[in-house]
């Protein structure tokens, strides 16, 4: 472990990047410390993936740097980053009928170095992160039999089975309903408390951003906008202006958070009104 | 399936290769006991006799025969399950990505060059010679191709395979269509498929070509796993992809290079064995891979005894053999089985 308290889990500088000629990244700049759990924010195509490719390392030819515990990801092996960092994708494919055990023992690939076979030290941690997960009962199916969900929360087991230090999650919670999408962040949050995990989180779900992040950029065409404390960003004219969507905006009763309802083009404008007249009057 | 309850462990791969193993020993005593000539390997036994020619049958003719077998089997189901596994397409198979189509024009110009029937004792080596030549160069010209900016897209590989082999294909049928008569003949078993009688040191040298070969791609067995996840997948497992997928092309095309070369196209061995062994143990390369090869060696040899028996004294072009039996054992075994293993 870093012994340098300052030593930022994943530090991005001066990130840009070009799908062909199309630019996608202009000068990202990003920090994420142990303990923080981040979130990237913005509409589609904003950059999101991007940023998590270029960080967990398997995207190259972009310029700027991305250092995880002060070294830069593309001088360290794959393996030396597996062993680091996890990544639960939006979607997965599975070309063959393994068990949801083996795949989640897959997340030990880095770990074996010259072991052929997992040791049951490691069958344990799959096993463990599974009953984390509330998959243990899937563990002996064929992984193509589950549902999309399901598949989810065993992505997210094969993260965990990882041990990493840092957790990348782009839209982990797309395909899952409402139960196992505070599952998995409450999951992401414990990793963050009590190990000191960095998450980094791409997300659609403006309130569950709300509820997890402690830190959000917000991203427009491969630029960040706005970043900060998650109160700070998750506002009315952030919001509106990224998206072009008009949205409610209201502090969550329970949580004191900010709560996030996208508004339906009839209801907008009526809306738009009341919200400029108070900003009027605020100023 | 019961097997697959827990993870994959060192003494069920154990368990399962010495099951194979004694499989394929069984395989190879049937295939040295029967055949044109009534010897058999009982007559080995302490209180039997045999004579030069008997011995010479047993030990110069049947014994190489099946160990080619076994050799070219398990060649090419191994070389099937990694190009599966890259691919990750269950319609793969040794000839997809087109080393095959070089091999059979370096043999079939060889042949109508009339080098097949230079007599001497490296002579019959000559038209497998010419179709490694032919192989290495395809697996040469494909991977030029398929380099995109020092990486190997694995799309366009398969789509250069699939267009040379087409072409490889056009290009026989010109020399067929010029050939004479003889050579024609001579051209259309070689294709066929068919195991070649060797002496016994090219034997030994094909044997550990093969046997190297085979052992590089075991040893990427966990990263095959992680492949199935797609090649981001296992990226963020700590594969090197590029450099896995360099060698299994690599490697799967010698292979491949090497069979053909030998044998000719035998065909479905290394489509068909590789998901018989998968319904039968599971999709997990390490154990897979191993299985494989012994798998694909019984079965070989096996169809080859079948060769050699059906019609005796003629012989069957083993090709002939796997694709009638292979064919239809295979969609019995998707039609009752397809649902465990989930294609």
């Amino acid at each position: 472990m870093e012994s340098n308290v300052d030593s930022a889990a994943v530090e991005a500088t001066g990130l840009c990047f070009k799908y062909g000629q199309r630019k996608v990244l202009h000068d990202i700049a990003l920090r994420l410390k142990h303990g923080d759990i981040v979130g990237l924010v913005g509409p589609n195509g904003s950059g999101k993936s991007t940023i998590l490719k270029i960080i967990s390392g398997i995207l190259d030819g972009y310029t700027g740097c991305v250092r995880i515990a002060g070294r830069d990801v593309l001088e360290m092996s794959r393996r030396e980053v597996a062993c680091r960092l996890a990544m639960v994708p939006q979607e997965s494919v599975f070309g063959f009928p393994f068990s949801v055990l083996e795949v989640v023992l897959m997340g030990r690939h880095p770990h074996l170095a010259g072991q052929a076979f997992e040791s049951r030290a490691d069958i344990k941690i799959a096993n463990d992160a599974l009953a984390r997960c509330g998959a243990l009962e899937l563990a002996p199916r064929p992984i193509q039999e589950l549902s999309s969900g399901e598949r989810q929360r065993v992505v997210f087991a094969r993260a965990l089975a990882q041990q990493p230090q840092i957790l990348l999650l782009d839209e982990p919670a797309s395909f899952l309903d409402i139960r196992h999408q505070v599952e998995i962040y409450d999951i992401a949050r414990d990793l963050a408390l009590e190990q000191g995990c960095a998450v980094l989180t791409a997300l659609h779900d403006l309130n569950l951003a709300s509820e997890y992040c402690d830190h959000v950029y917000l991203l427009s065409s491969g630029r960040v906008l706005a970043d900060g404390a998650t109160s700070e960003i998750l506002t009315y004219s952030n919001l509106t202006s990224v998206f072009s969507t008009e949205v409610y905006v209201d502090i969550n009763k329970v949580t004191g958070k900010p709560l996030v309802v996208p508004l339906s083009s009839h209801l907008a404008n009526r809306h738009k009104q009341t919200c400029e007249g108070r900003f009027r009057s605020n100023n | 399936m019961a097997l697959r309850d827990r993870p994959l462990s060192a003494n069920r791969v154990a368990i399962i290769t010495l099951w194979l193993l004694t499989a394929l020993v069984i395989c190879l005593c049937l295939g040295i006991s029967f055949g044109a000539g009534h010897v058999a390997l009982t007559d080995l036994l302490p209180g039997n006799s045999l004579n030069s020619v008997e011995r010479a049958i047993l030990y110069e003719v049947r014994l190489p025969r099946v160990l080619i077998a076994g050799l070219l089997g398990g060649a090419l189901t191994v070389a099937g399950v990694v190009f599966q596994a890259l691919l990750r397409n269950p319609l793969a198979d040794p000839y997809v990505l087109g080393v095959s189509g070089g091999a059979s024009i370096g043999g079939v110009v060889a042949i109508t060059l009339g080098l097949g029937t230079v007599a001497g004792g490296l002579g019959s080596m000559i038209v497998p010679a010419c179709a490694f030549l032919g192989a290495l160069g395809t697996l040469l010209l494909i991977e030029m191709i398929a380099t995109v900016d020092g990486r190997l897209t694995v799309y366009t590989v398969l789509l250069t395979g699939v267009i040379f082999n087409a072409f490889a294909a056009a290009l026989i049928y010109f020399i067929q269509s010029i050939a004479s008569l003889q050579q024609l003949h001579e051209i259309v078993f070689y294709l066929m498929g068919r195991i070649p009688s060797l002496g016994h040191e090219a034997l030994g040298v094909f044997a550990i070509a093969i046997l190297l070969g085979t052992g590089a791609l075991v040893a990427m067995s966990r990263d095959y796993n992680a492949l199935s996840l797609g090649e981001e997948g296992a990226m963020h497992l700590g594969v090197d992809v590029e450099r896995v997928k360099r060698r299994t092309f690599i490697l799967g095309s010698l292979l491949t290079g090497l069979s053909v070369a030998m044998g000719g196209l035998i065909g479905f061995v290394g489509l068909v064995v590789p998901h018989m062994l998968r319904m039968m143990i599971g999709p997990d390369h390490r154990i897979l891979l191993p299985a494989a090869f012994l798998g694909g060696g019984a079965f070989l040899v096996l169809a080859d005894l079948f060769a050699r028996l059906v019609l005796a004294p003629n012989e069957l072009p083993v090709g002939v053999v796997t694709a009638l039996i292979g064919g239809p054992f295979f969609l019995y075994l998707l039609r009752t089985r397809s649902r465990i293993y989930g294609i």
